[in-house]
Protein backbone atom coordinates (compact mmCIF):
# COMPACT_ATOMS: atom_id res chain seq x y z
CA UNK A 1 0.00 0.00 0.00
CA UNK A 2 1.26 3.44 -0.93
CA UNK A 3 0.77 5.55 2.22
CA UNK A 4 -1.02 8.71 1.16
CA UNK A 5 0.45 10.44 4.20
CA UNK A 6 4.07 10.12 3.04
CA UNK A 7 3.74 13.50 1.31
CA UNK A 8 3.61 15.08 4.79
CA UNK A 9 6.83 13.45 6.02
CA UNK A 10 8.99 16.56 5.60
CA UNK A 11 6.56 18.65 7.63
CA UNK A 12 6.23 15.95 10.31
CA UNK A 13 10.03 15.86 10.54
CA UNK A 14 10.32 19.66 10.79
CA UNK A 15 7.72 19.72 13.55
CA UNK A 16 9.38 16.92 15.50
CA UNK A 17 12.76 18.64 15.30
CA UNK A 18 11.23 21.87 16.56
CA UNK A 19 9.45 20.20 19.49
CA UNK A 20 12.48 18.02 20.33
CA UNK A 21 14.25 21.28 21.23
CA UNK A 22 11.81 21.49 24.16
CA UNK A 23 9.76 24.41 22.82
CA UNK A 24 6.03 24.52 23.65
CA UNK A 25 3.99 23.66 20.56
CA UNK A 26 3.11 27.01 18.95
CA UNK A 27 0.26 25.44 17.00
CA UNK A 28 -1.40 23.57 19.86
CA UNK A 29 -2.11 26.24 22.43
CA UNK A 30 -5.21 25.88 24.60
CA UNK A 31 -7.06 28.86 26.01
CA UNK A 32 -8.32 27.32 29.24
CA UNK A 33 -10.20 30.44 30.32
CA UNK A 34 -10.86 33.68 28.51
CA UNK A 35 -11.22 36.57 30.94
CA UNK A 36 -11.71 39.48 28.55
CA UNK A 37 -10.86 40.44 24.93
CA UNK A 38 -7.27 41.00 26.09
CA UNK A 39 -6.69 38.38 28.82
CA UNK A 40 -6.84 34.61 29.08
CA UNK A 41 -5.38 31.65 30.90
CA UNK A 42 -3.26 29.79 28.30
CA UNK A 43 -1.40 26.55 29.04
CA UNK A 44 -1.95 27.30 32.75
CA UNK A 45 -0.60 30.88 32.70
CA UNK A 46 -2.26 34.30 32.95
CA UNK A 47 -1.67 35.74 29.51
CA UNK A 48 -2.17 39.04 27.70
CA UNK A 49 -3.67 38.36 24.28
CA UNK A 50 -1.88 40.16 21.44
CA UNK A 51 -2.72 37.89 18.54
CA UNK A 52 -6.48 37.54 18.25
CA UNK A 53 -7.62 40.06 15.56
CA UNK A 54 -10.23 41.04 18.13
CA UNK A 55 -9.54 44.63 17.08
CA UNK A 56 -12.55 46.32 18.63
CA UNK A 57 -12.86 44.04 21.65
CA UNK A 58 -16.50 43.22 20.97
CA UNK A 59 -16.38 39.60 22.21
CA UNK A 60 -17.38 40.53 25.78
CA UNK A 61 -19.57 43.54 25.00
CA UNK A 62 -22.62 43.22 27.30
CA UNK A 63 -25.13 44.20 24.59
CA UNK A 64 -23.60 41.72 22.15
CA UNK A 65 -23.71 38.89 24.69
CA UNK A 66 -27.29 39.72 25.71
CA UNK A 67 -28.40 39.63 22.06
CA UNK A 68 -26.76 36.24 21.60
CA UNK A 69 -28.37 34.77 24.72
CA UNK A 70 -31.79 36.04 23.73
CA UNK A 71 -31.48 34.54 20.23
CA UNK A 72 -30.34 31.25 21.74
CA UNK A 73 -33.49 31.23 23.91
CA UNK A 74 -35.85 32.37 21.18
CA UNK A 75 -34.52 30.54 18.12
CA UNK A 76 -32.52 27.59 19.45
CA UNK A 77 -28.91 26.53 19.06
CA UNK A 78 -28.71 26.09 15.29
CA UNK A 79 -30.60 26.33 12.01
CA UNK A 80 -29.68 22.85 10.70
CA UNK A 81 -30.14 24.12 7.18
CA UNK A 82 -28.92 26.01 4.15
CA UNK A 83 -29.72 29.68 3.68
CA UNK A 84 -31.78 28.76 0.60
CA UNK A 85 -33.82 26.10 2.40
CA UNK A 86 -34.73 26.24 6.09
CA UNK A 87 -31.68 28.22 7.26
CA UNK A 88 -32.71 31.85 6.79
CA UNK A 89 -34.08 33.15 10.09
CA UNK A 90 -35.12 36.66 10.99
CA UNK A 91 -31.62 37.19 12.43
CA UNK A 92 -29.91 36.46 9.10
CA UNK A 93 -32.05 39.12 7.45
CA UNK A 94 -31.29 41.52 10.27
CA UNK A 95 -27.54 41.09 10.10
CA UNK A 96 -27.63 41.59 6.32
CA UNK A 97 -29.65 44.78 6.87
CA UNK A 98 -27.07 45.95 9.43
CA UNK A 99 -24.28 45.34 6.87
CA UNK A 100 -26.11 47.28 4.14
CA UNK A 101 -26.44 50.17 6.57
CA UNK A 102 -22.84 49.92 7.81
CA UNK A 103 -21.39 50.01 4.27
CA UNK A 104 -24.21 52.12 2.73
CA UNK A 105 -24.57 49.48 0.01
CA UNK A 106 -27.60 47.88 -1.59
CA UNK A 107 -26.85 44.20 -1.05
CA UNK A 108 -25.27 42.04 1.64
CA UNK A 109 -24.85 38.29 1.64
CA UNK A 110 -23.73 36.45 4.77
CA UNK A 111 -21.66 33.28 4.62
CA UNK A 112 -20.82 30.85 7.40
CA UNK A 113 -17.16 32.00 7.46
CA UNK A 114 -15.01 34.70 5.88
CA UNK A 115 -13.08 31.95 4.11
CA UNK A 116 -16.29 30.80 2.44
CA UNK A 117 -17.20 34.35 1.43
CA UNK A 118 -14.01 34.67 -0.63
CA UNK A 119 -14.21 31.09 -1.83
CA UNK A 120 -17.81 31.48 -2.95
CA UNK A 121 -17.87 34.92 -4.51
CA UNK A 122 -14.56 34.75 -6.40
CA UNK A 123 -15.00 31.21 -7.73
CA UNK A 124 -18.56 31.95 -8.83
CA UNK A 125 -18.22 35.33 -10.56
CA UNK A 126 -14.97 34.59 -12.41
CA UNK A 127 -15.73 31.71 -14.76
CA UNK A 128 -14.18 29.96 -17.72
CA UNK A 129 -12.41 32.40 -20.07
CA UNK A 130 -12.39 35.18 -17.44
CA UNK A 131 -9.21 36.44 -15.81
CA UNK A 132 -8.48 36.90 -12.11
CA UNK A 133 -5.65 39.38 -11.58
CA UNK A 134 -4.57 39.20 -7.94
CA UNK A 135 -1.87 40.31 -5.53
CA UNK A 136 0.65 37.55 -4.90
CA UNK A 137 0.33 37.97 -1.11
CA UNK A 138 -3.40 37.26 -1.15
CA UNK A 139 -4.97 35.27 1.69
CA UNK A 140 -5.32 31.49 1.37
CA UNK A 141 -9.09 31.81 0.94
CA UNK A 142 -8.52 33.88 -2.22
CA UNK A 143 -6.02 31.39 -3.63
CA UNK A 144 -8.35 28.51 -2.84
CA UNK A 145 -11.17 30.37 -4.59
CA UNK A 146 -8.93 30.66 -7.67
CA UNK A 147 -8.19 26.95 -7.53
CA UNK A 148 -11.86 26.10 -7.24
CA UNK A 149 -13.00 28.31 -10.11
CA UNK A 150 -12.38 27.97 -13.84
CA UNK A 151 -10.90 31.41 -14.55
CA UNK A 152 -7.33 32.08 -15.71
CA UNK A 153 -5.33 33.10 -12.63
CA UNK A 154 -2.63 35.76 -12.98
CA UNK A 155 -0.79 37.02 -9.89
CA UNK A 156 1.29 40.19 -9.70
CA UNK A 157 4.02 41.35 -7.29
CA UNK A 158 2.68 42.59 -3.95
CA UNK A 159 1.29 46.14 -4.07
CA UNK A 160 3.16 46.78 -7.36
CA UNK A 161 1.09 49.11 -9.56
CA UNK A 162 3.21 48.63 -12.68
CA UNK A 163 3.24 44.85 -12.42
CA UNK A 164 -0.53 44.91 -12.00
CA UNK A 165 -1.12 47.19 -14.99
CA UNK A 166 1.24 45.23 -17.26
CA UNK A 167 -0.83 42.12 -16.62
CA UNK A 168 -4.13 43.90 -17.14
CA UNK A 169 -2.87 45.18 -20.52
CA UNK A 170 -2.08 41.64 -21.66
CA UNK A 171 -5.52 40.18 -20.98
CA UNK A 172 -7.09 39.20 -24.31
CA UNK A 173 -9.64 41.66 -25.62
CA UNK A 174 -13.21 40.92 -24.54
CA UNK A 175 -12.32 38.69 -21.59
CA UNK A 176 -13.99 39.46 -18.24
CA UNK A 177 -11.56 40.59 -15.54
CA UNK A 178 -11.80 40.44 -11.76
CA UNK A 179 -9.06 42.26 -9.85
CA UNK A 180 -8.73 40.90 -6.30
CA UNK A 181 -7.07 43.06 -3.65
CA UNK A 182 -6.96 43.36 0.11
CA UNK A 183 -7.20 46.54 2.16
CA UNK A 184 -4.79 45.42 4.87
CA UNK A 185 -2.49 42.46 4.24
CA UNK A 186 -2.60 40.44 7.41
CA UNK A 187 0.95 39.09 7.47
CA UNK A 188 2.90 42.35 7.55
CA UNK A 189 -0.01 44.63 8.40
CA UNK A 190 0.65 46.84 5.38
CA UNK A 191 -2.04 48.70 3.47
CA UNK A 192 -2.63 48.54 -0.31
CA UNK A 193 -2.48 51.68 -2.50
CA UNK A 194 -6.14 51.10 -3.38
CA UNK A 195 -6.77 54.58 -4.82
CA UNK A 196 -4.22 53.96 -7.58
CA UNK A 197 -4.96 50.25 -7.98
CA UNK A 198 -8.71 50.67 -8.31
CA UNK A 199 -8.21 53.47 -10.85
CA UNK A 200 -5.90 51.25 -12.94
CA UNK A 201 -8.32 48.32 -12.73
CA UNK A 202 -11.24 50.48 -13.85
CA UNK A 203 -9.18 51.95 -16.72
CA UNK A 204 -8.80 48.40 -18.03
CA UNK A 205 -12.46 47.55 -17.63
CA UNK A 206 -12.05 45.21 -14.68
CA UNK A 207 -14.42 44.58 -11.80
CA UNK A 208 -12.78 45.00 -8.41
CA UNK A 209 -13.13 42.91 -5.26
CA UNK A 210 -11.46 44.10 -2.05
CA UNK A 211 -11.10 41.97 1.07
CA UNK A 212 -11.41 44.35 4.02
CA UNK A 213 -11.25 41.69 6.76
CA UNK A 214 -8.51 43.51 8.69
CA UNK A 215 -9.83 47.06 8.45
CA UNK A 216 -13.54 46.91 9.32
CA UNK A 217 -14.56 49.10 12.21
CA UNK A 218 -11.48 51.30 12.51
CA UNK A 219 -10.07 52.32 9.10
CA UNK A 220 -11.98 54.95 7.10
CA UNK A 221 -14.37 57.62 8.35
CA UNK A 222 -17.19 55.13 8.96
CA UNK A 223 -14.93 52.15 9.59
CA UNK A 224 -15.70 50.74 6.14
CA UNK A 225 -12.05 50.04 5.44
CA UNK A 226 -9.08 51.09 3.36
CA UNK A 227 -11.14 51.72 0.21
CA UNK A 228 -13.25 54.22 2.13
CA UNK A 229 -10.15 55.78 3.70
CA UNK A 230 -8.61 56.30 0.24
CA UNK A 231 -11.86 57.58 -1.25
CA UNK A 232 -12.52 54.77 -3.75
CA UNK A 233 -15.17 52.65 -2.04
CA UNK A 234 -17.78 53.73 -4.62
CA UNK A 235 -15.53 52.25 -7.34
CA UNK A 236 -15.22 48.86 -5.62
CA UNK A 237 -17.69 46.31 -6.96
CA UNK A 238 -17.47 43.80 -4.12
CA UNK A 239 -16.27 44.15 -0.54
CA UNK A 240 -15.53 40.94 1.34
CA UNK A 241 -15.47 40.97 5.11
CA UNK A 242 -15.63 38.81 8.17
CA UNK A 243 -17.35 38.65 11.55
CA UNK A 244 -14.37 36.91 13.12
CA UNK A 245 -12.24 40.00 13.66
CA UNK A 246 -13.66 43.42 14.63
CA UNK A 247 -17.22 42.06 14.83
CA UNK A 248 -16.10 39.47 17.38
CA UNK A 249 -17.88 36.28 16.36
CA UNK A 250 -17.70 34.10 13.24
CA UNK A 251 -19.06 34.41 9.71
CA UNK A 252 -18.23 36.17 6.45
CA UNK A 253 -19.94 38.46 4.01
CA UNK A 254 -19.93 40.23 0.69
CA UNK A 255 -21.52 43.65 0.18
CA UNK A 256 -22.14 45.12 -3.26
CA UNK A 257 -24.16 47.62 -5.27
CA UNK A 258 -24.28 45.35 -8.32
CA UNK A 259 -27.90 45.40 -9.53
CA UNK A 260 -27.93 41.64 -10.15
CA UNK A 261 -26.14 40.71 -6.94
CA UNK A 262 -29.02 38.75 -5.38
CA UNK A 263 -28.63 35.95 -7.96
CA UNK A 264 -25.48 34.97 -6.06
CA UNK A 265 -27.71 33.35 -3.46
CA UNK A 266 -28.72 30.70 -5.99
CA UNK A 267 -25.47 30.10 -7.87
CA UNK A 268 -22.80 30.37 -5.20
CA UNK A 269 -22.10 26.85 -3.98
CA UNK A 270 -20.24 27.66 -0.71
CA UNK A 271 -23.37 29.67 0.21
CA UNK A 272 -25.93 27.07 -0.84
CA UNK A 273 -24.34 23.77 0.21
CA UNK A 274 -23.62 24.47 3.86
CA UNK A 275 -25.65 25.19 6.99
CA UNK A 276 -26.27 28.82 7.85
CA UNK A 277 -24.87 30.50 10.95
CA UNK A 278 -26.59 29.76 14.28
CA UNK A 279 -29.19 32.35 15.39
CA UNK A 280 -27.06 33.43 18.35
CA UNK A 281 -24.12 34.17 16.05
CA UNK A 282 -26.08 36.37 13.65
CA UNK A 283 -27.71 38.16 16.59
CA UNK A 284 -24.33 38.94 18.19
CA UNK A 285 -22.96 40.01 14.77
CA UNK A 286 -25.87 42.37 14.04
CA UNK A 287 -25.61 43.99 17.49
CA UNK A 288 -21.85 44.34 17.19
CA UNK A 289 -21.98 45.84 13.67
CA UNK A 290 -24.50 48.45 14.81
CA UNK A 291 -22.30 49.35 17.77
CA UNK A 292 -19.23 49.62 15.49
CA UNK A 293 -21.01 52.41 13.61
CA UNK A 294 -20.56 54.57 16.71
CA UNK A 295 -17.14 53.41 17.87
CA UNK A 296 -14.99 56.47 17.17
CA UNK A 297 -13.53 56.71 20.71
CA UNK A 298 -12.50 53.07 20.65
CA UNK A 299 -11.04 53.55 17.17
CA UNK A 300 -8.86 56.43 18.35
CA UNK A 301 -7.55 54.36 21.27
CA UNK A 302 -6.81 51.38 19.00
CA UNK A 303 -4.68 53.64 16.78
CA UNK A 304 -2.88 55.02 19.85
CA UNK A 305 -2.09 51.44 20.90
CA UNK A 306 -0.84 50.52 17.44
CA UNK A 307 1.41 53.58 17.21
CA UNK A 308 2.83 53.04 20.70
CA UNK A 309 3.56 49.34 20.18
CA UNK A 310 5.09 49.94 16.74
CA UNK A 311 7.25 52.83 17.95
CA UNK A 312 8.25 51.00 21.14
CA UNK A 313 9.28 47.79 19.36
CA UNK A 314 11.23 49.76 16.77
CA UNK A 315 13.05 51.66 19.55
CA UNK A 316 13.96 48.33 21.19
CA UNK A 317 15.65 47.30 17.95
CA UNK A 318 13.16 44.80 16.55
CA UNK A 319 12.76 44.56 12.79
CA UNK A 320 9.14 45.24 11.84
CA UNK A 321 7.06 44.47 8.75
CA UNK A 322 6.31 48.13 8.06
CA UNK A 323 8.35 51.29 8.66
CA UNK A 324 5.36 53.06 10.22
CA UNK A 325 2.15 51.69 11.76
CA UNK A 326 -0.38 51.23 8.93
CA UNK A 327 -3.00 49.09 10.65
CA UNK A 328 -3.68 47.33 13.97
CA UNK A 329 -1.21 44.59 13.00
CA UNK A 330 2.44 44.92 13.97
CA UNK A 331 4.57 42.14 12.50
CA UNK A 332 7.95 41.42 14.12
CA UNK A 333 10.34 39.74 11.69
CA UNK A 334 12.29 36.77 13.10
CA UNK A 335 15.60 35.53 11.67
CA UNK A 336 14.26 31.97 11.15
CA UNK A 337 11.66 29.48 12.37
CA UNK A 338 13.78 28.06 15.21
CA UNK A 339 14.60 31.46 16.72
CA UNK A 340 11.05 32.63 16.04
CA UNK A 341 9.62 29.66 17.93
CA UNK A 342 12.07 30.28 20.80
CA UNK A 343 11.04 33.94 20.97
CA UNK A 344 7.36 32.96 20.78
CA UNK A 345 7.84 30.61 23.72
CA UNK A 346 9.82 33.16 25.73
CA UNK A 347 6.96 35.63 25.26
CA UNK A 348 4.40 33.01 26.29
CA UNK A 349 6.37 32.37 29.49
CA UNK A 350 6.38 36.12 30.12
CA UNK A 351 2.59 35.93 29.82
CA UNK A 352 2.06 37.23 26.28
CA UNK A 353 0.37 35.50 23.36
CA UNK A 354 1.23 36.53 19.78
CA UNK A 355 0.79 34.61 16.52
CA UNK A 356 3.75 32.68 15.20
CA UNK A 357 3.40 32.88 11.42
CA UNK A 358 5.62 30.86 9.14
CA UNK A 359 5.88 29.78 5.50
CA UNK A 360 3.87 29.09 3.41
CA UNK A 361 1.42 31.56 5.01
CA UNK A 362 4.05 34.31 5.07
CA UNK A 363 5.55 36.30 2.17
CA UNK A 364 9.17 35.60 1.12
CA UNK A 365 9.50 32.61 3.49
CA UNK A 366 9.59 34.88 6.53
CA UNK A 367 8.94 33.82 10.11
CA UNK A 368 6.89 36.45 11.88
CA UNK A 369 5.61 37.17 15.35
CA UNK A 370 2.39 38.86 14.47
CA UNK A 371 0.84 41.17 17.01
CA UNK A 372 -2.70 42.43 16.60
CA UNK A 373 -3.89 45.16 18.91
CA UNK A 374 -7.26 45.58 20.51
CA UNK A 375 -9.12 48.77 21.39
CA UNK A 376 -9.51 47.24 24.85
CA UNK A 377 -5.76 47.00 25.50
CA UNK A 378 -5.05 49.65 28.11
CA UNK A 379 -2.09 52.00 27.69
CA UNK A 380 -0.55 50.24 30.73
CA UNK A 381 -0.92 46.83 29.07
CA UNK A 382 0.92 48.11 25.99
CA UNK A 383 3.81 49.26 28.20
CA UNK A 384 3.77 45.87 29.94
CA UNK A 385 3.87 44.17 26.51
CA UNK A 386 6.92 46.23 25.50
CA UNK A 387 8.68 45.15 28.70
CA UNK A 388 7.93 41.50 27.89
CA UNK A 389 9.31 41.90 24.37
CA UNK A 390 12.46 43.52 25.71
CA UNK A 391 13.16 40.74 28.24
CA UNK A 392 12.27 37.91 25.84
CA UNK A 393 14.17 39.49 22.95
CA UNK A 394 17.34 39.82 25.05
CA UNK A 395 17.00 36.31 26.48
CA UNK A 396 16.69 34.76 23.02
CA UNK A 397 19.27 37.09 21.50
CA UNK A 398 17.00 38.72 18.92
CA UNK A 399 17.89 42.22 20.12
CA UNK B 1 10.43 34.58 -33.52
CA UNK B 2 11.89 31.11 -34.09
CA UNK B 3 11.98 28.49 -31.37
CA UNK B 4 15.77 28.90 -31.17
CA UNK B 5 15.49 32.64 -30.61
CA UNK B 6 12.85 32.16 -27.93
CA UNK B 7 15.02 29.44 -26.38
CA UNK B 8 18.07 31.70 -26.14
CA UNK B 9 16.12 34.58 -24.62
CA UNK B 10 14.59 32.31 -21.96
CA UNK B 11 18.03 30.79 -21.36
CA UNK B 12 19.37 34.25 -20.54
CA UNK B 13 16.45 34.90 -18.18
CA UNK B 14 16.90 31.64 -16.33
CA UNK B 15 20.56 32.38 -15.52
CA UNK B 16 20.06 34.39 -12.27
CA UNK B 17 17.53 31.82 -11.01
CA UNK B 18 19.75 28.82 -11.73
CA UNK B 19 21.59 29.03 -8.41
CA UNK B 20 23.11 25.55 -8.70
CA UNK B 21 24.34 26.20 -12.22
CA UNK B 22 22.51 23.09 -13.43
CA UNK B 23 22.78 22.19 -17.12
CA UNK B 24 19.59 23.27 -18.92
CA UNK B 25 18.12 21.26 -21.78
CA UNK B 26 14.58 20.49 -22.89
CA UNK B 27 14.19 17.70 -20.31
CA UNK B 28 15.40 19.79 -17.34
CA UNK B 29 12.62 19.98 -14.78
CA UNK B 30 11.96 23.12 -12.73
CA UNK B 31 10.99 21.41 -9.50
CA UNK B 32 13.44 18.49 -9.62
CA UNK B 33 16.58 19.58 -11.50
CA UNK B 34 16.50 23.34 -10.90
CA UNK B 35 14.89 23.04 -7.45
CA UNK B 36 12.67 26.08 -7.99
CA UNK B 37 10.40 26.73 -5.03
CA UNK B 38 7.05 28.43 -5.50
CA UNK B 39 8.47 31.92 -4.88
CA UNK B 40 11.22 31.41 -7.44
CA UNK B 41 8.66 30.18 -9.95
CA UNK B 42 6.60 33.37 -9.44
CA UNK B 43 9.60 35.64 -10.02
CA UNK B 44 10.84 33.63 -13.00
CA UNK B 45 7.41 33.60 -14.64
CA UNK B 46 7.08 37.37 -14.11
CA UNK B 47 10.45 37.88 -15.83
CA UNK B 48 9.36 35.80 -18.84
CA UNK B 49 5.98 37.52 -19.02
CA UNK B 50 7.64 40.93 -19.12
CA UNK B 51 10.30 39.86 -21.66
CA UNK B 52 7.77 38.48 -24.15
CA UNK B 53 4.78 40.66 -23.18
CA UNK B 54 2.58 37.62 -22.59
CA UNK B 55 0.53 36.13 -19.76
CA UNK B 56 1.37 32.67 -18.50
CA UNK B 57 -1.56 32.07 -16.17
CA UNK B 58 -1.17 29.74 -13.21
CA UNK B 59 -3.48 27.33 -15.00
CA UNK B 60 -1.00 27.16 -17.89
CA UNK B 61 1.98 26.97 -15.53
CA UNK B 62 0.50 23.85 -13.97
CA UNK B 63 1.08 22.02 -17.25
CA UNK B 64 4.69 23.15 -17.65
CA UNK B 65 7.10 20.86 -15.85
CA UNK B 66 10.29 21.07 -17.87
CA UNK B 67 12.30 23.60 -19.84
CA UNK B 68 11.26 22.31 -23.27
CA UNK B 69 7.58 22.61 -22.38
CA UNK B 70 8.17 26.21 -21.26
CA UNK B 71 9.87 27.17 -24.54
CA UNK B 72 7.02 25.54 -26.49
CA UNK B 73 4.40 27.36 -24.40
CA UNK B 74 6.09 30.74 -24.84
CA UNK B 75 6.33 30.14 -28.63
CA UNK B 76 2.63 29.35 -28.71
CA UNK B 77 1.63 32.29 -26.51
CA UNK B 78 3.47 34.72 -28.81
CA UNK B 79 1.02 33.59 -31.47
Amino acid sequence: MNDLFSKFDALIQQRETLLAGGVEDPFNLVMERVLSPTQAVCNGRDTILLGTYNYMGMTFDPDVIAAGKKALDDFGSGTTGSRVLNGTYQGHREVEAALCEFYAMDHAMVFSTGYQANLGIISTIAGKGDYIILDIDSHASIWDACKMGDAEVVPFKHNDLEAMERRLKRVPEGAGILVVLEGVYSMLGDVAPLAEMVAIAKKHGAMVLVDEAHSMGFIGEHGRGVAEDQGVLDQVDFVIGTFSKSVGTVGGFCVSNHPKFEIMRLVCRPYVFTASLPPSVVATAATSIRKLMHGSNKRAHLWENSRRLHGGLQALGFQLGTQEPQSAIVAVIMPNLERGAAMWEALLKEGLYVNLARPPATPANMTLLRCSLCAEHSAEQVEEILGMFERAGKAVGII
Amino acid sequence: MTRDETDSRIRALIEPFNKKGARVDDATSFAGDLEFDSLTVMDFVAAIEDEFDIIISMNQQAEIENYGQLVDAVCKLQG
